[in-house]
This record gives structure tokens, sequence and C-alpha cells, in this order.
């Protein structure tokens, strides 16, 4: 099909043969890097790359709730911030907090109660803390899945890990694991949390413009998505215990 | 104390629901009556009151030249703000907005930007200097549950009521002239609010459903029956796949019965 | 009735451990049929319980626990203790002061100071109270020398070892004195700070390597080394293949 000339000195996002800007395949997710513990202070915490984007999560508690009119009879709260650092975007980030981050703060928390025995710490907070160093796209779902490891690494009880990710569709074709590039010029961004045990979505927010079909469709695409990164995020809390129970034990 | 209650109230609303009855006497799938009523407010150049049931919300349009974003230099500028105020429920506290009238603003905004409600490109004045802004401002009057559902509609009632200046360009410089005209509207977004009870999906909760709720499910059609906006919030609860297709095809099918109240075929 | 890992496996929070007739021990829960872990650590099978022995896990206070905790605040009742875990313990005064405690004579104080370190006995905890302590039984009261570590709670069975065998050869290879708080908080008191500090390397590679088999070895090991001694320990280290 030949494009108007003006579509055609735009950059394509997706080339002839199916591959995206940075390389990948439609159905592929970016490289990721996962790391549990990387901070001594925290009770918990881990740190992830998702192609370029770079996400630190720390997690203090259950400790007692401040301020204290706000702590629950029955649970334990988790506070939740996801915050961007100014230097993690293209024009530098005002760092108080603006509308997107205390809506993501608010859709992240939601994502991570239904996992948590938030029941077991009545009238205490657990308060996670996300940083985003580096943004390109995809940063809730990578805080979702960072930030499940530092609740895990903190010890506190969770019935499951949550893994997230988000799929699209982009020049008309459906993608996984959308960059900036995409998410921006992109047809429409599904950002999907997910937790196995119960087959349950715990996180889903869609912008752009579908059809019920190709609403499915993607869904399915980003849950294929999450089972990925829940296998690496299994990997990654083992590993310093796997890796030292195999050298004090050859 | 609030949560004793919620437990027992919990069982009754569930038990109900599990025979296809809620509390009010409504079907999972019905909505509260809808009275919608436009330009209540002189001042403002759009406006619209609607009631969900007791939930009343009123949205004013203000309209004004300014800067566009850097961005998108040729193009008018939308902002959705909204505000719980204090009168509208004994939870609400003044102060600057928190994450829940924040959430429901961006709701509401992404339901009108993702579906090109308002065709900005047409409100460009002169590129990169003046081009005109919409203000849509969501005042919650009183809560009573489905906040989302009842502010997306005034919203839309009021984009569609606004009356703007006929601006003009002369030598550079933009100038009123008498006269006004409506905004450039191309979609008419409807969103859809689920509550999951108990694993049943029930449409349209009120206040007493959303405090025992284990999730909430908004999902946002145009007017061709595509999806533009999803969010999934409120409660500690998720939901399975199956629960959100099931949703989105009872949500194609009212959101269309409910942009029949505004727009005529 | 199948069980999906061998004991001893490192599982995570969601691994389904067991699906059958099987009781939820610690660290697990059941959703009808189906028990999972909910905790990072590795599985334990025993007769028809299966739990996981936390990796990483804060401490949970149970009444008649022994714990070591610090004071962090003086109030009218009492004095807040910190013990590690997430609600702050509470000694009242009048356990300590006996009858008559008037706040303007009594002076808290100059018993206990912010600061401070006292071992004491948890004698009420529930979900509508924070634990409350007392100091009454022998053996409890104001620290007043040694140095303390930091270990995760679950690991302190680890460091008593099989009767005592783990703590027993620490404290002869070490010649220091060992309480062991529940909490996770070890006391060590030793003739120098050198002899403090191997004790505390000691029980810092416990809790690193808890999951590991033959650790009382490596630990004896370590000790000797770092003593630069080489004879053989008397008692010999032997005490059964694992730990």
């Amino acid at each position: 099909m030949k494009l108007p000339a003006k579509a055609q000195e735009k950059e394509k996002l997706i080339d002839k043969e199916g591959k995206r800007v940075d390389g990948r395949n439609l159905d592929e997710l970016r490289p990721i890097k996962l790391e549990v513990g990387v901070l001594s202070n925290a009770d918990g915490s881990a740190y992830i790359e998702q192609g370029k984007c770079k996400i630190l999560a720390g997690v203090y508690g259950p400790r007692e709730a401040h301020p204290k009119h706000l702590a629950l009879p029955d649970r334990a709260l988790l506070q939740t911030r996801y915050h961007m650092a100014p230097f993690s975007v293209e024009e530098r980030k005002s760092p108080a907090p603006s509308r997107r981050e205390i809506e993501l703060s608010k859709v992240i928390r939601e994502s991570l109660e239904p996992a948590v025995f938030l029941e077991y710490y009545p009238r205490t907070s657990i308060d996670l803390f996300i940083e985003v160093l580096q943004a390109d796209g995809g940063t809730r779902g990578a805080a979702i899945t960072v930030a499940s490891l530092a609740l895990a690494d903190a010890g506190i009880p969770m019935k499951d890990l949550v893994a997230a990710c988000a799929a699209g569709k982009v020049e008309g074709k459906l993608v996984l694991d959308l960059c900036d590039a995409e998410d921006k010029l992109g047809e429409a961004d599904v950002p999907v949390a997910y937790m196995s045990t119960t087959d349950a979505v715990t996180l889903l927010q869609m912008d752009g413009n579908l059809t019920l079909e190709e609403f499915e469709q993607i869904v399915n695409m980003a849950l294929n998505g999450c089972k990925q990164i829940y296998k690496m995020q299994k990997e990654a809390l083992k590993a310093k215990y796997v890796a030292l129970k195999e050298a004090a034990e050859e | 104390m609030s949560s004793v209650m919620v437990k027992v109230k919990q069982k009754q609303i569930a038990q109900l629901i599990a025979h296809g009855k809620r509390l009010d006497g409504r079907e999972p799938n019905d909505y509260r009556d809808i009275k919608i009523e436009v330009g209540v407010i002189e001042k403002a150049e759009g406006s619209a009151r609607v009631r969900l049931g007791n939930t009343e919300i009123l949205v004013g349009t203000k309209v004004d030249v300014g800067e566009p974003f850097p961005d998108t230099p040729e193009e008018g500028v939308l902002t959705v703000n909204a505000e719980l105020v204090p009168l509208a429920s004994p939870t609400f506290e003044a102060g600057p907005p928190d994450e829940n009238s924040i959430e429901l603003a961006r709701i509401v905004d992404r339901g009108i930007r993702e579906s090109k409600t308002i065709a900005t490109e047409e409100l460009c004045l002169v590129p990169g200097k003046h081009v005109i802004i919409v203000f849509i401002d969501v005042y919650v009057l009183n809560h009573d549950g489905n906040l989302i559902d009842a502010s997306a509609l005034a919203a839309l009632a009021a984009i569609m009521n606004t009356k703007m200046p006929k601006y003009e360009v002369e030598d550079g410089e933009v100038k009123k002239k008498p006269g006004y005209i409506p905004l450039p509207i191309r979609n008419y977004p409807v969103p859809v609010t689920f509550a999951k009870i108990d694993g049943k999906m029930i449409v349209d909760p009120w206040l007493e459903e959303e405090q025992v709720m284990d999730a909430r499910l908004t999902m946002t059609f145009e007017k061709d029956g595509n999806i533009c906006a999803i969010q999934k919030g409120g409660g500690t609860g998720s939901f399975t796949v199956q629960q959100i297709l099931d949703a989105a095809k009872i949500g194609q099918q009212k959101s269309a019965s409910t942009r029949k109240l505004l727009v005529k075929e | 009735m199948p069980v999906f890992y061998e004991k001893r496996e490192i599982v995570t929070p969601g691994d389904l451990l067991a699906e059958g007739d099987y009781f939820a021990g610690d660290n697990t829960y059941k959703e009808g049929d189906k028990l999972y872990a909910a905790r990072l650590g590795i599985v334990e099978f025993i007769e028809k319980t299966v739990s996981v022995v936390a990796l990483k896990a804060f401490y949970q206070p149970k009444v008649g626990d022994t714990i070591i905790g610090k004071v962090v605040e003086l109030t009218i009742a009492g004095w807040l203790i910190d013990i590690n875990a997430p609600q702050v313990a509470m000694l009242r005064a009048s356990e300590v002061f006996e009858r008559d405690y008037k706040p303007q004579r009594n002076d808290l104080p100059s018993i206990f100071d912010i600061g401070d370190l006292i071992i004491a006995k948890i004698i009420a905890y529930d979900r509508t109270r924070d634990p409350q302590l007392t100091i009454r039984e022998p053996g409890l009261g104001k620290v007043t020398r040694g140095q303390i570590v930091e270990i995760t709670p679950t690991k302190i069975p680890r460091v008593i070892g099989r009767k005592g065998s783990m703590i027993t050869m620490i404290k002869e290879q070490t010649g220091c004195h060992i309480s062991l708080g529940q909490n996770g908080v070890v006391l060590i008191s030793g003739k120098t700070p050198e002899s403090e500090q191997l004790a505390i390397m000691a029980i810092r590679k416990i809790d690193e390597e808890s999951h590991t088999s033959g650790l009382t070895d490596r630990v004896t090991e370590m000790l000797k080394q770092s003593k630069g001694s080489d004879e053989v320990a008397s008692k010999g280290t032997r005490e059964g293949k694992t730990d």
C-alpha cells in the first residue's frame, strides 16, 4: 500500500518485516532484568530494568501507621507512592507529584492489595515507595512487577506475586509491551496486572480506540506477557538463596 | 464499627444479588433513573446537571483563549477537573484534590480525549500562539454512588450545551465577534461502571453497593460501540478475564441506550 | 493426593505446594483444596501439615516469647519498646513499680530511659492490642553490656541447632555469653570485643545460609580458622547428616 507523502516522511513504528523500532517482534517483551534486595535500609526492595525503563521499589513495614488516624482497625494500610525522578523523562519533570502520579499511585496500590494478606496486620501501614529513575513507556506495569518483589522481599505474606505488562495496537498491528514511542503514537494501550493463582486481573486500564474483538485479543496478549514475567519474578526472588545453597553445598 | 456493618450488609446485598435482585429493586444490569438538565448556569459557556438516582453532578464549561501545548501547537486545549465538595458527602474533606477526585477527572477526560469528542484541531486561532481552551469542571453535589458515569454524562451534556464566542483573527490579534457557535463535536463517549460483589457483576452501583464491592470496572464506549477507555479501580479485589469480556458486551449495549438520552438518532 | 515440591526446596508466594487433605502450616494458606506458599522459604512436610520456613520474615509476636527490645518512647502508662515487629510493644509502669505507681513521683527514665535495651517476655497480645511485656522473671531486665545482632526471627531455631548443638559450639569457641530473643535479636557479651565479633560473624553466617546443609560444620570451621586454631574440637561436630 502506498502511503501518502506526508506519512512516508514520518518514521514508521513497524517495518515491512514486522519488526518494531527496537528490533522486536510484535509479541516480544523488552529485555527484562530483575534484582531483589538491593537497598540495605528498606525492609524489602527490588530493581527492574525493562527496555529503557529503570525502576526501584522499596518497602517499609508493616509498621505503625502515620498519621495514626488513617490506620484501619481490621487490616494494614498499603500506602503507595509512585514517583518519577526529574531526570527520568526527556523534558525535566518537576518533583512535585503530578495528577498522573497520584492516579498511578492509586491504581498500582489497588493492583497489589488483592495479593497481600493485609488482614494479618491491623492498625499498621505497609509503605511502598516506587521511584522511576528512567521512563520509556509501560512504567506502571514495570512498577507493579518490581513492587511485588519488594513486598515479598520484605517478608510480607502474599497470596501470589503480581506480574504486569501492557499490550496494544500500533499501526494496525497488535503488539506486546509498548515502549514510549509506540504508546504515544499508537492506537491503543492496555496495561494489565495479573495474579495467576486465582486467575485474577488486578489492574486494567485502556486508552485509545478498539473494537471488542481487538480488546479481547490484546488482553490475552498482555496476559501472556504477564505469565512470562511471573516466571522471571520467581527466579529473581530465589536467586540469592539458590546461589548460596549451591556454593555452600558443593 | 464500619467494617462490622460492611460484613453484615455485604451478606444481605450478596444474598439478594445471588437471586438477581438488588436492595433497591433493580435488576443487575439496570441503571437508576437518570435526569439531565442543561444550561443551568448562565455565566458558564455550557453547563449540565445530571441526577443518577440521588447522585447529583453539576458540570460547567468555560471557554477561553490561551497558549497551546508545545507539542501540539495547532490544537486547542481540553482540561478536565473534578471537585468532591464537602457538602456532597460526610467523607469529603475540603482541600486540594485527593486521589479520588483526580482519578474521577482523569477517567472523564480519557473518555472525551480518546474518542476525540471535541475536534481540537479546529480550535486553533494562531498556530503556536493562540488556541481555544475548553475547561470542563465537574462538581459533585451529592454522592450516592457511581460518580463516574454521572460525571461523564454531565460532562458530555455540558459540552453539547456549550456556546462559545466567535473568535476571529485580525492582523494576528484574536477578536471576539458577536454571536455564539457550538463546539466542534465529533463523538459521544459514554462510560458504564460495574461493581463486583461476591463474584456477581452489577451495573451502576449506588453508595451502599460501592461500600461493599470487591472492585469496580468502568468501560467507556464511543458512538460506534468501540472501547475508548477502561479503568479498574476501587476496592481491594480483582476480575477474571471472562468477567471483563462479559462486562464489555453488556457495557456496549448499556452505553448505547444511555447515549440515546443525549443524542437523538 | 499430590504434593508438588520436595522437602527443603525453595518456594515463592503463590507456589502450589499440595492439593487435597493437607493442613496449612506456617507461611502457607489454603484455597479450597489447594495449599499455597505465602512467603519465600523452604518447604517442610510434617505428617499432613505443609509449612514454609521463611527465609525472610519479620517478627510475629507470640505470648510467652522472650524478646530483646529497645525503649523508644516514654508515656504516662509506661515505656514503648521497639521489638522489630509491626506493632510497638508496651511495658507498663505497673509491671515494674508494683502497686502505687504515681507518674509525678516515680521517675520512668531512672529505671529505663530512651535507648536502653531490655530483655522482656510477652504476656499479652491480640488483634485489638499491641504486645504487652513483663520483666518480672529472672533473667529479664535492662541490658548493661554486650553487643546485639539482628537476624531473621525464623532463623533463631537454627542458631540454637539440634539439641542446642550450634549455640553450644559457638559459646565454646568464642567464650561468649549469648542470649536469644525470639524476635531475632541476639545479645552477645564476651570477655573481649574480638570474641564478641567472632560470635556475631558466626550468627550472621547462620542467618545467610540457614537453608543449606552442613552448616554446623562450616560455622565451626570458620570460627576455628578465624581464631587461628588448628585443633579439632573435642566434642566433634558430627551431630547428624542434616542440621
